[in-house]
């Protein structure tokens, strides 16, 4: 068991890293951007947007978790 | 346009990546002797030649839009942990990458191990050459795999790859020392910045998003980033100068 939870944690790591909130916006601004596409809208700007505020929202945790 | 961007990616993460794989390999080699150490980088790199050559080929046979959705998002998050990183070290939130301390406590880990020699070989030396070289190249290995697959071009982003590995272990085996003058910080906010670039544009096609431009998008993706990644920079520094000031 041991060795499926350090391979799975490895994985995690890799992928997600230090801030799970990033992959989980980035999943929830994917879906909404495949949401209004399929309804006939333009959202090429949503996830450059999204990603943006994700960015400045996780650097902002880090940086007062380090002061 | 987009090749060279691919080639530029593969070959900028992985010569950051050998040069940290340097320094430990040349700190275990200078220390207990070049043999198992060597062994331990040839083991490594047919692993991960064998993770390309498998799982490229493989990702390449789902469908352009799912395999763009699935690898952009990937690349998206993978990027921005790069990219987080390189902006919290530029603003003086995180230590930089100094390969001159990391070879100094390599040496003195190497040298204070014990000698356990069997079937000729000293297996600390070929274990942690062979850890280092496999870890640090996990990472090229999923950016040639995600980049190649998605643009059907595994082999120019392999080549990316290999050309830094030959040019970093040329350089290295030249100056026999850690290759301390490599920008690695600003290599690495580069990169980061490609990958996030690459990701937000596939996931999003993946999506369903037709790009205005098409690929010409990928340039204005890319100053975006870029523009924003430098204004936190800039923000973020002067927080922490500014918290400095208020506690001295």
């Amino acid at each position: 068991m041991s060795v499926v939870r350090s391979f799975a944690a490895f994985w995690w790591d890799f992928i997600v890293g230090d801030d799970w909130r990033v992959a989980a916006g980035i999943a929830c601004a994917l879906a909404l951007t495949a949401a209004l596409t399929h309804n006939g809208l333009g959202a090429w700007w949503l996830l450059p947007l999204a990603v943006a505020f994700l960015l400045e929202r996780s650097l902002h945790r880090a940086a007062r978790q380090s002061a | 346009m987009s090749g060279v961007f691919l080639f530029l990616a593969a070959f900028l993460a992985s010569a950051v990546e050998m040069v940290e794989a340097l320094t430990i390999v040349l700190a275990i080699g200078v220390t207990r002797g070049w043999r198992s150490p060597l062994i331990g980088v040839g083991a490594a790199t047919i692993v991960l030649a064998a993770i390309i050559a498998a799982l490229g080929p493989a990702l390449q046979l789902l469908p352009i839009d799912v395999l763009r959705l699935v690898v952009g998002a990937l690349l998206l998050t993978f990027g921005l942990q790069w990219l987080r990183k390189a902006i919290l070290r530029s603003s003086g939130y995180k230590p930089l990458h100094d390969e001159e301390e990391v070879f100094r406590a390599e040496r003195s880990e190497a040298a204070a191990a014990p000698k356990e020699g069997r079937i000729g070989m000293d297996w600390y030396g070929f274990t942690i050459a062979f850890k280092g070289v496999l870890l640090e190249g996990l990472e090229v290995a999923f950016i040639v795999i995600t980049f190649g697959s998605t643009q059907g071009r595994l082999g120019l982003a392999a080549t990316g790859a290999g050309a830094a590995l030959v040019v970093v272990a040329t350089v290295g085996a030249l100056v026999h020392a850690p290759l301390a003058r490599v920008p690695e910080n600003t290599i690495k906010f580069a990169v980061g910045l490609l990958l996030t670039t690459f990701g937000t544009f596939w996931a999003a096609e993946g999506a369903g998003v037709n790009w205005p431009g098409d690929e010409l998008a990928l340039l204005g993706l890319l100053g975006f980033l870029a523009a924003l990644a430098l204004l936190l920079v800039r923000l973020l520094r002067r927080e922490r100068l500014a918290l400095q000031t208020g506690q001295a």
